[in-house]
């Protein structure tokens, strides 16, 4: 293809939408990354519960289901999801407390399964698309065309990606949920509440995954089976680093880059292993990923 | 309550603890040898796949429930056992020699990708795993030339020593090479665990650090383990194929990985006993889900209700109370059941409690 200024358009809107799909994978990685800094578990239904926000979002919002309005939709589906977030640790993940992490993924891995079950039974295995008020709608930067969605879940991603960094290194709670995930025991002889916290840490992360499920389902039609791109974001919060905010977002973008570039490169079948592979390759030459915060354990 | 002297330190690793207990296994062995002219043809195929899962749930144990590591990729090496064997058949390599030699390559394939991966601990060892999964589709498709690709292959016919074994035509004959199979494994297994080696395996469970301290070579037995595990479950692979008679790459997916933790986690972590009844429930469940299902729409004249991924939903459930109500799965039920009768009435409800372990990161910030 002659390097014209058609081509650096194409290229700058592959970007684009890289970026926007990476965004997702980010906000997705966040959830992992939200409550593996504070409670040292990893949640593999992460991805489901962004399944469910999006689909309790399209069955409030949506005209043929509640259709409610949009911006009153939205806020509602979050603390929907933060409150399941907050019942789904009051009521089973805290039975798991001081047993070992591995039964915690087994737990999680099973909890995806029923909720895929669940939203199958309510609402169907079609994919159905949510109604914004913004659809459709395009920005133009000189010869560049976007679409509204993707600048719009670009920039979310970064505001709540922020807001998370200041709030885990300037608020009491952020802190408190830290201290509660570096050492449990000596996080409740100081007099934090880690039970509570960490049922705190679930909402939050039930909150960004419905904000994460609002932004995926705007952009394309979500079905049961969408959460299992939490996948695709294990492998952004790998290349990140597990436990680094910041490290999840660049991780999802890394991701969400890869994959265009990969599909228009590589041949076909070969580029859907591209994700993986990078993940691969970071976990086997620097394990504790980009933004590495691990250290040696010492007796 | 039975009380066993021991007189010398080799009683500490016999391979039953006291006659009673022989008995019993031998009991069990007749009634599994006997099995064939106990029910019919349908049943026998539905024990050999039960006994497939066996095989496959005491692979994954090895890794699993005595090593410690969890793996979500292990479809991956059923899938190299399954392909290396069928491709071999299909070669004219006779199954006498393709069979065990499909369980090494898996094995092999096992330790040279758990070599970078087993430096890596509890969670980013399952997600690795769990991308290696992943792959193992892709991979298959790109390797068609071999694999078949999305087409599949389909398992030939083979014989050993002259005699034709079929699943349809003879499948008695198949249940007994199953069986053989599964008893031999269960033999090597239980031997290992009374080896140094099965025992080194137990340390790096329970504590890595120890372990190390002991003497023990964690990177080595993680290996070593690893590779024992896939060879295992690439030979249930193999057996798998040739009972299915035909795969293609989705055969072998993520959700057939996940099974098999899922199965040995319900089966009971930690104990070859664990395999087997994870075996049964895996085996069994489908059937008494569609009998259910069938039993409550006839008694409310519902008509026929499909609800797709009830299967899934309802293991998963089942699992989910496993985890909170009864961590040692089945087995550990069974064990505690058994030690209220034997100690009654001075069993105490505390007697299996687990010490909890309170989490300390390994990260600064």
């Amino acid at each position: 293809m002659p390097r014209g200024e058609g081509f650096d358009l194409d290229m700058m809107q592959l970007v684009i939408s890289g970026l926007a799909n990476g965004s997702v994978y980010g906000l997705i990685a966040l959830g992992f990354v939200l409550i593996y800094k504070a409670t040292e578990a990893v949640n593999f239904a992460q991805g489901d519960f962004m399944m469910l926000g999006a689909f309790i979002t399209i069955w409030l919002a949506n005209p043929q289901f509640l259709g409610i309005d949009f911006w009153i939709a939205v806020p509602l589906a979050i603390s929907i999801m933060a409150v399941l977030g907050y019942l789904l640790d009051l009521f089973v993940i805290r039975k798991m407390f001081g047993q070992p992490q591995i039964a915690v993924v087994i737990l999680t891995i099973a909890l995806g399964f029923i909720i895929r079950f669940v939203v199958g039974a309510i609402w169907k295995h079609e994919p159905q698309l949510l109604e914004t008020p913004f659809a459709g709608r395009e920005l133009r930067i000189g010869e560049l065309v976007l679409g509204f969605e993707e600048v719009a879940v670009i920039v979310v991603t970064l505001l709540l990606t922020l807001f998370l960094f200041l709030f885990f290194r300037k608020a009491k709670l952020g802190k408190a949920m830290q201290a509660a995930s570096q050492n449990q025991l000596a996080a409740y002889y100081v007099g934090i509440p880690v039970k509570r916290i960490q049922s705190l840490v679930w909402a939050l992360a039930g909150a960004v995954a419905a904000v994460a499920g609002v932004l995926f389902a705007s952009k394309g039609a979500v079905d049961p089976s969408t959460g299992l791109l939490g996948i695709k974001a294990f492998a952004a919060a790998v290349i990140g680093g597990f436990g680094s905010l910041p490290g999840a977002l660049i991780g999802g973008l890394i991701i969400g880059l890869i994959e265009p570039f990969a599909a228009y490169a590589l041949p076909a079948g070969y580029s859907q292993i591209a994700p993986y592979a990078v993940m691969l390759l970071v976990l086997i030459f620097r394990p504790a990923g980009i933004f590495s915060q691990m250290q040696k354990k010492k007796v | 309550m039975r009380f066993v002297f021991k007189r010398s330190y080799n009683d500490d690793i016999k391979l039953f603890k006291h006659r009673t207990q022989m008995f019993w296994y031998l009991a069990l062995l007749i009634f599994v040898v006997a099995l064939p002219w106990l029910i019919d043809d349908f049943l026998i195929g539905e024990a050999t796949n039960v006994l497939i899962w066996a095989i496959a749930g005491m692979g994954l144990m090895v890794l699993a429930g005595h090593t410690g590591q969890a793996s979500l990729g292990h479809a991956a090496f059923m899938a190299i056992g399954c392909y290396a064997n069928v491709i071999m058949l299909q070669r004219g390599v006779p199954f006498i020699i393709a069979f065990p030699l499909s369980g090494v390559i898996a094995g092999i394939a096992g330790t040279i990708i758990a070599l970078p991966v087993l430096r890596l601990h509890g969670i980013y060892l399952a997600i690795a795993t769990l991308a290696i999964s992943i792959l193992t589709d892709d991979i298959i498709v790109i390797t068609a030339p071999w694999t078949g690709g999305v087409g599949g292959l389909a398992a030939p016919p083979f014989d050993i020593f002259g005699v034709d074994i079929n699943r349809y035509g003879t499948p008695i004959l198949f249940y007994f090479l199953t069986l053989v199979v599964t008893l031999l494994v269960l033999w090597a297994y239980r031997n290992i665990l009374r080896s140094p080696l099965g025992r080194s395996f137990v340390a790096v469970r329970d504590s890595e650090i120890s372990a190390q301290a002991l003497g023990v070579n964690i990177t080595k037995t993680k290996a070593i383990s690893f590779g024992i595990s896939c060879a295992i479950v690439g030979l249930a692979g193999a057996l798998l194929g040739l009972f299915a008679g035909a795969f293609n790459n989705e055969t072998f997916n993520l959700v057939l990985s996940i099974q098999l933790l899922l199965m040995i986690v319900i089966g009971g972590l930690g104990s070859i006993h664990g395999a087997f009844f994870g075996a049964l429930v895996i085996g069994f469940l489908p059937q008494a889900i569609a009998i259910t299902r069938d039993g409550i729409s006839e008694t409310f004249g519902l008509g026929t209700i499909i609800i797709p991924g009830i299967e899934s939903g309802v293991f998963a459930l089942i699992l989910i109370g496993f985890i909170l109500f009864e961590p040692r799965g089945i087995y550990g039920r069974w064990i505690k059941i058994r030690t209220y009768f034997e100690l009654f009435p001075f069993y105490r409800k505390g007697m299996f409690k687990r010490q909890k372990t309170y989490l300390k990161t390994e990260r600064m910030k």
